[in-house]
């Protein structure tokens, strides 16, 4: 076996893996449903009008597949801010960054009813799940795995975030 | 779109198509959905700047595209549970992006019926930018 490479992964990483960072606060409103729905080119009603959304059986206009709420903003920063490339506060000896890919999944209650409607509060909390490291055609990478649960004003985990960053 | 049922569903069967091709002004309204103003996207100065030939499709929208056509396959009966995908190349603006799915699996569980799909999104030289895969919850019939 030739000499493995030194690790990029340091102790305070590994510490990391698995904490829950600080909660985000996201609001679901009508507008910002509209908004993503309106840029992907979804055309069903239930994303754009309230009536048709209730016609349904849905709270309200119904937050579009990937779309999780807006996040509070604050002027000069503040709060913690989700999002599929958070989490790259390590000093690590890569410069480069790319977004690996991400993957939704929807946990609805009862099984065949709504999830994030048009009003909910939406609290995000966000983690390491795990660090690889690779060898790829662009040279050593490390990939952190993250994963981030959506829990709405009811107290429930109503859908979860798994994103893979890639540093090179 | 007519409701798909559970029982018409066989494994390896293709789900339909959903055609895209952004505009620049797309990516734009993209930018302003879901907050991701990284400049690669709709500033060419930019974008070339970083390297790039010009402006790139932003992968989450894609990733969007996918849970559109998937949405619009299960109907008003079905939901998606679960979808994503990796972000493996680029796609320019003004150029066809076809997102394509197809039946992997079908199970019933607790009742409920799943369905899982690979899903991408596939460039007109019929490279895929964006495989990942899915579950999709469908009515039975009965």
């Amino acid at each position: 076996m030739t000499q493995a490479k030194p690790s990029v992964i340091t102790e305070e990483m590994r510490a990391a893996v698995g904490v829950d960072g600080p909660p985000a606060v996201l609001e679901v409103e009508k507008t910002n449903c509209r908004m993503f729905a309106r840029a992907v080119g979804h055309t069903d009603p239930i994303f754009y009008d309230e009536a048709a959304a209730k016609a349904r059986g849905y709270r309200s206009i119904v937050a579009p597949p990937g779309f999780m709420g807006t996040p509070i903003f604050r002027p000069g920063g503040g709060g913690a801010v989700p999002g599929e490339m958070g989490g790259r506060g390590f000093s690590v000896p890569y410069k480069r960054v790319l977004n690996g890919g991400t993957d939704y999944e929807y946990f609805p209650d009862p099984p065949d009813g709504d999830v994030i409607c048009a009003g909910d509060t939406i609290t995000a909390r966000s983690k390491i799940a795990g660090f690889e490291e690779t060898e790829g055609s662009l040279g050593p990478m490390l990939i952190t795995k993250r994963e981030t649960s959506y829990t709405n004003q009811d107290g429930r985990v109503v859908a979860k975030m798994y994103g893979t960053v890639i540093q090179y | 779109m007519a409701q798909v049922y559970f029982e018409d569903i066989q494994e390896g069967q293709e789900i339909p198509q959903l055609k895209k091709n952004c505009s620049t002004q797309q990516l734009v309204m993209w930018a302003a959905g879901s907050g991701d103003f990284y400049q690669i996207h709709y500033d060419k100065d930019f974008a070339q700047a970083t390297g790039l030939q010009g402006l790139i499709v932003h992968g989450a929208l894609k990733n969007a595209f996918l849970g559109q056509m998937l949405h619009d396959w299960a109907g008003q009966k079905g939901q998606v549970r679960r979808f994503g995908c990796s972000y493996r190349g680029m796609d320019e603006p003004a150029q066809d992006i076809v997102c394509r799915g197809v039946v992997t699996k079908k199970y019933s569980d607790g009742g409920k019926h799943l369905v899982e799909l690979d899903v991408w999104t596939e460039k007109p030289d019929g490279k895929k930018t964006s495989p990942g895969t899915a579950v999709v919850a469908l009515p039975g019939k009965e």
